[in-house]
């Protein structure tokens, strides 16, 4: 993962809350077995019309939204299934950050792990972000905050140890691997609270 | 120590180490569950590190998301739906037999969708933490373990270490008090508690289930209701175990046996929520009050009791579900013809679900032009169901009976409805396109969803199975 400290882009909006993964990418495209590729079916079923033609009623689809790496999206962004292609698709099709006033747990979890910022405001805040697409906003993920264009700034929250991965470009596997004596330790303690892992699995 | 929930209990015992402000916590897993289309990516990272896994013993692989249901030709092809979803299985396949995981596999007869197989095979407990790149993972919260969905990167840092990094979530108790009428069972239940809350309403929380309503339910009847826990966004939703869980688990190929058995549910009973616990969140509903329910737009939340009309669109997101689903508001869904029915999925496709379609269907005939699908969730299931005359009542029907796997609830392996066409299906998502792009969703128990097969249209089983017989 590349070292992510700032993601400044016009916005492009998507109003609809409960934005699903399978919206984000349909089921039909997870069997693939890779990571890359998918940004070309990120929304596939709202984006393209019958025919394969992009359906020019889709937001991102209008000429304004082209390029945007910020995504603000209505209220529960992500819902559903847990399906990492979510984050994969959006990535590869060219979102940096997700701005949302709620944002579903495991589409959080999986977007900060590789890199996509996903970031939950008040709901006043969403509402005014949402109300004035193509904003050019500034999100420095050190002091996580947001400057808007009238040099307003909103802060977001965002889990300490998830800022430190994105800023240095640590992958937390690596961590977990450095934890391997603790690990060893724990299994080997009896504990009679895990019955489970005193029998063969 | 004091009064802790069942949710706290399972989560100290399987700390690694505790979380700071500057680090999440590194959470131990019992169980990890695994299937094709979530681990492909997770295994090329194992390889292109060098890691091995370190706990296959812990790892229980199946094959139930891309896999045909009708069966192989006569020269042992199998028809799947691209040469993506074969080249996902035999990946799936060489990953086990590369990283020494016992699959269960095309010849297993243990094979089936991951979160029906992990209870029928008793390997999941309760006390256990349980992951899977799979949101519906809490399926085996039921039994009293601490069960949630994980991504693909995070299924490779169990594969790699048996952990987690996990902050702990918030603990939110739903109170489910009063008897459920007849009829009404475990998926009204489910349905009517996300439409009270939400499809948000559980957002970083753990939900415990509790109360006489739940405490009444059997096991498939758990399974079914923590299942959905998800589709009110929660990491998980589980059951303190009990008797009922006991009697289910005793005997099972991979529950404990003799003298650990009885330690085991000597160390079980201490799990449940200690009186005078504190959760984040309580709520109570009154399960007497819960009518047969169904879904009527493109999200969980949005469900109504069968016979009643269904809300008008009270903003612009709700207008836009309306006019998807080709539904008016303030009109009963009653009567709707529907065009294809699926009794399925690891929220109703177990024994009890399929006898509970099979009693509608005894000596009536799916109507004409209706097409219903019967899929059992894993192959123990449709064994035993044929042993006892299933298969024969939904042919006799005019159904079809297939093989197990999750078939039309999302759609991956080539079951699908058409676009436009209505289906009334027991799963879990009614999301735009879930089953088909641009195939229109309604979610309902197997006694609705067998109950519309037969009348053609949506119809309160109470009201027509009478007059029908
Ligand atoms: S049956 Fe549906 S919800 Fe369950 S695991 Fe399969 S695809 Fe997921």
């Amino acid at each position: 993962m590349k070292p992510l400290n700032r993601v400044r882009s016009r916005t492009a909006v998507l109003p609809f809350e409960n934005i699903d993964t399978d919206r984000i990418i349909p089921a039909r495209f997870l069997t693939t077995t890779e990571r890359v590729g998918l940004g070309r079916h990120a929304f596939n079923d709202w984006r393209y019309a019958a025919d394969g033609a992009p359906d020019p009623a889709f937001p991102l689809n209008a000429p304004e939204a082209k390029g945007c790496a910020i995504l603000i999206a209505g209220r529960n962004f992500g819902c559903g299934s847990s399906r990492e292609h979510a984050p994969w698709a959006l990535l590869d099709y060219g979102i940096g950050a997700v701005i949302s006033s709620e944002i579903a747990d495991i589409f959080r979890s999986n977007a900060l792990k590789n890199g996509l910022l996903a970031i939950v405001l008040p709901p006043d805040q969403h509402a005014e972000l949402l109300a004035q697409p193509g904003i050019e906003l500034d999100i420095d993920i050190a002091a996580s905050t947001i400057t808007l264009p009238d040099g307003r700034v909103f802060a977001f929250a965002l889990d300490g140890f998830a800022r430190h991965c994105l800023l240095n470009g640590i992958d937390q596997l690596g961590f977990l691997l450095d934890a391997e004596a603790a690990i060893g330790a724990f299994e080997r303690r009896a504990d009679p609270h895990r019955p489970s892992l005193e029998n063969p699995a | 120590m004091s009064a802790r929930t069942i949710i706290d209990k399972i989560w100290d015992a399987h700390q690694v180490r505790a979380e700071t402000d500057a680090t999440p916590g590194i959470l131990y897993v019992d169980l990890h569950l695994i299937h094709e289309v979530t681990t492909p990516q997770a295994f090329a990272e194992l390889r292109a590190r060098g890691l091995g896994v370190r706990r296959p013993d812990r790892v229980l692989a199946t094959l139930d998301h891309s896999t045909p249901t009708l069966p192989a030709a006569a020269d042992g092809t199998r028809p799947y739906a691209s040469p993506e979803a074969a080249h996902q299985v035999a990946q799936l396949e060489a990953n086990c037999a590369e990283f020494g995981i016992a699959l269960n596999g095309w010849d297993s007869p243990h094979r089936g969708i991951v979160h029906v197989i992990g209870p029928e095979l008793g390997a999941t407990q309760p006390g256990m933490t349980i992951v899977c790149g799979d949101s519906h993972t809490a399926t085996h919260g039921a039994f009293g373990a601490l069960a949630f969905g994980i991504g693909t990167t995070e299924v490779g840092h169990v594969l790699a270490t048996q952990c987690l990094l996990q902050r702990k979530p918030r603990t939110f108790a739903i109170h489910l008090d009063g008897r459920l009428r007849p009829g009404v069972g475990a998926k009204d239940l489910i349905l009517h508690v996300i439409g009270a809350i939400g499809v948000g309403g559980g957002t970083g929380h753990v939900i415990e289930y509790r109360g006489s309503a739940i405490e009444a339910l059997s096991m498939e009847q758990r399974m079914t209701v923590c299942n959905m826990s998800i589709e009110a966004g929660a990491r998980a939703g589980l059951i303190a175990p009990d008797e009922t869980t006991f009697a289910y688990l005793q005997g099972r190929p991979r529950a404990p046996q003799g003298e650990a058995w009885t330690r085991a549910v000597a160390a079980w009973r201490e799990l449940a929520s200690d009186p005078g616990a504190r959760y984040d969140r309580e709520i109570r509903i009154d399960a007497a009050a819960i009518g047969p329910t169904i879904s009527y737009g493109t999200h969980p939340g949005m469900v109504t009791p069968i016979g009643a009309p269904i809300p008008l669109a009270r903003d612009a997101q709700e207008a836009k579900a309306l006019d998807y689903m080709r539904f008016a508001g303030g009109r009963a869904l009653t009567g709707e013809p529907v065009d294809v029915v699926f009794v399925g999925s690891c929220t109703n496709s177990r024994l009890s679900d399929l006898r509970e379609a099979a009693d509608v269907l005894r000596g009536r005939r799916v109507a004409a032009g209706v097409r219903m699908l019967v899929v059992p969730g894993s192959v123990a299931i449709k064994h035993a169901a044929e042993a006892e005359g299933l298969d024969a009542v939904f042919r006799a029907a005019g159904a079809e009976w297939r093989d197990a796997g999750c078939s039309m609830c999302i759609g991956m392996n080539g079951d699908i409805a058409e676009p436009g066409q209505l289906v009334v299906s027991t799963s879990n998502r009614n999301f735009e396109g879930r089953q088909g792009p641009g195939a229109r969703t309604v979610l309902a128990s197997p006694r609705v969803a067998a109950t519309a097969a037969v009348a053609g249209r949506i119809a309160d089983p109470d009201a027509v199975l009478e007059d029908a017989a």
